[in-house]
């Protein structure tokens, strides 16, 4: 399996030759990362390349990463969408990570056209993460409720949200209030430095 | 002459053939589909939400509850994935239990999805049969884990326990005579693998009387022949997987191509279907169960001749024996900062892909070094089938929807999440 991904990031290396900002080889998987301006052409180039035939588009998703490691990020990393790329002729797999430049209003290049399966899993990234797709053709939220505000998969969205829904007696329909749960943590999350545990660990 | 104008019609969110809670918006031309609009959500729980709020070990029940359909399936990729993270060895007996259950709840899967299919065209005897069998699947699921639907029985580094020696017994009562007691009793006098093997014995006859019930009935064949045809180009470009893509005669099958587990040590064959429609589909499903029978078959040879451990011996990840806990300081601790604050998961992230009864389930897990993940993105296949809705449905009859909408099998608690 091995050469086999070595020669995936061969190829990758010759055919995106100073358009890849990292390429990284770690448990049996590749992932590159490219800016927001190659974006469509890169995703296009690995779908149509002989070599390459990415034919597949497995899976989109936007990912939050300002708490990443309880550590501060510089700006422009904070949202990136990450593709998972299937080639069914070379038999793998591929992960393609894209950072929007700006963390106020992420924009990114939509790749509907290329890959149609991309029309849901776009429109559920900009729902939960609200990151937006120019180009896509029906960006409309999915899973969240109609009128839903805010975007549940950011880091600052707190689990229990914003607004709860019940059933009002009185006014015999049902209603929004702002929640009266309080938000409650049984295990703290905890990110150990390294070696934490092992014998002779100070 | 009065204006003319489209249909819409609302169809769900509740509906007996929505498979759960569906909403679809169909602009309608007399009887034909122009555009359908699924409306999904209605079911969504925040479970990759709320998979960040938890630790790595109690996030697996989370998966249950995602294809409450094909429950241990789910738990599979998560594990899979934790696993590749953790860099950890899963013992051989706990990666064949995983393969049959695996399989076992493939067949679950499956005769939900063909019952509930036939039924919703309108072979009402289908899902009586269907659910008959999935209740001694259920059974199994109740005795190796103690739940009927949501086990939780794969954990990181293998599986919770072993496989039960005996079974649980109907109990006499006033409603049951001696014999009739005798006679449901009988499978279970032995141990969990004697059942499981018994019902798989009688199992292909049971597939040869589904069988006799759609395959050439001629109704069955009007309403499935035909319908919601799908090129293998165009399922590719969707993102098709599974029977979906298999009905559309591409031989795509995770299990051969990508195999995890002990797959690639097990003799089967991937049925693939021709022209990509509805009947093409359910065949390859009805063939994958008898195909899933012959796998859980050599499960049963394999385990009842290689006893073993069935949880990874680190206990960094894994919990310690009960006496080892009792009885040693060191136990003690594991057991104690295992369930406390959870392992930790080196920083670094992976996707796990496993064959899913509907197409292929992947869990893209981060970690970023904490107890908890840092997020989890769940790949269900329904949710991806069912944006093909649109496209498969136009130019169909309003009533080829139910028929389209059963082929697609979809479960929402996998759509919405």
């Amino acid at each position: 399996m091995s050469a086999k991904l070595e020669r995936l990031s061969q190829i990758l290396r010759i055919v995106f030759d100073g358009r890849l900002h990292s390429l990284a080889e770690d448990r049996g998987e590749v992932t590159i990362e490219v800016s927001a301006e190659d974006y469509l052409e890169v995703a296009r180039t690995l779908r149509d390349h002989a070599e390459l035939r990415f034919e597949q588009l497995m899976d989109i998703c936007g990912v939050d990463y300002s708490t990443y490691g309880n550590a501060a990020r510089e700006p422009g990393r904070r949202f990136a969408t990450v593709l998972h790329l299937l080639s069914i002729e070379h038999n793998w797999r591929l992960r393609l990570r894209v950072f929007s430049a700006d963390d106020d209003f992420p924009v990114l290049d939509s790749v509907c056209e290329l890959w149609p399966s991309a029309n849901w899993q776009e429109r559920e990234a900009f729902d939960l993460c609200g990151i937006m797709y120019s180009g896509h053709p029906d960006l409309r939220r999915i899973l969240t409720d109609y009128g839903f505000v805010g975007h549940p998969l950011r880091k600052d969205f707190p689990v229990s949200g914003y607004t709860e829904m019940r059933y009002d007696d009185e006014a015999g329909r049902l209603v929004y209030q702002p929640v009266t749960i309080e938000p409650r943590e049984n295990t703290p999350r905890v990110v150990r430095e390294a070696g934490y545990g092992d014998a002779g660990h100070v | 002459m009065s204006e003319i104008r489209n249909y819409t019609l609302n169809f769900g969110p509740q509906h007996p053939a929505a498979h759960g809670v569906l909403r679809l918006v169909l602009e309608l031309d007399g009887e034909v589909v122009e555009r359908a609009d699924p409306h999904i959500g209605m079911l969504h729980r925040g479970t990759e939400k709320l998979m960040e709020t938890r630790t790595w070990l109690q996030a697996v029940p989370f998966l249950d509850r995602l294809d409450y359909m094909a429950m241990m399936c789910s738990e599979h990729a998560y594990c899979l994935a934790v696993e590749k993270l953790l860099g950890i060895e899963v013992p051989e007996r706990a990666q064949y239990i995983r393969v049959m259950f695996d399989e076992i709840t493939r067949v679950m899967s499956h005769l939900m999805l063909i019952g509930s299919h036939a039924f919703d065209i309108g072979a009402m005897t289908m899902i009586l049969y269907t659910f008959r069998e999935r209740e001694a699947l259920f059974d199994v699921y109740e005795a190796v884990s103690g739940a009927r639907m949501h086990p939780a029985y794969y954990r990181p580094g293998g599986v919770y326990r072993d496989l039960p020696d005996s079974m649980p017994k109907y109990k006499p009562s006033r409603f049951k005579s001696e014999k009739q007691l005798k006679e449901i009793n009988a499978a279970r006098e032995g141990s969990l693998l004697d059942y499981i093997e018994d019902f798989f014995e009688r199992f292909p006859k049971c597939c040869d009387d589904y069988e006799t019930l759609l395959t050439e009935n001629r109704i069955w064949k009007q309403r499935t022949v035909g319908i919601g045809v799908m090129s293998p180009e165009r399922a590719l470009a969707m993102g098709f997987t599974g029977p979906m893509l298999r009905g559309s005669g591409i031989a795509w099958d995770l299990r051969r191509k990508q195999p995890y587990a002990v797959y690639d040590r097990l003799d089967f064959d991937i049925p693939v279907g021709k022209n990509g429609d509805c009947y093409d589909r359910y065949l390859c499903r009805m063939e994958e169960m008898r195909q899933s029978t012959r796998i859980i078959r050599q499960c049963i040879d394999w385990l009842r001749k290689n006893p073993g451990p069935v949880i990874a011996d680190d206990h960094k990840v894994t919990p310690p024996k009960r006496e080892r806990v009792r009885g040693d300081m060191e136990g003690l601790i594991h057991h104690f900062k295992l369930f406390s604050e959870g392992f930790h998961v080196p920083e670094g992230e992976v996707y796990a892909a496993i064959e899913h009864p509907k197409g292929e389930f992947g869990v893209y897990a981060i970690s970023d070094g904490a107890n908890k993940p840092y997020r989890i993105r769940l790949r269900s296949a329904g949710f991806i089938h069912l944006a093909a809705m649109d496209e498969l449905a136009r130019g169909h009859m309003i009533a080829d929807v139910v028929a389209l909408m059963g082929t697609l099998d979809v479960v929402f608690g996998d759509v919405d999440r």
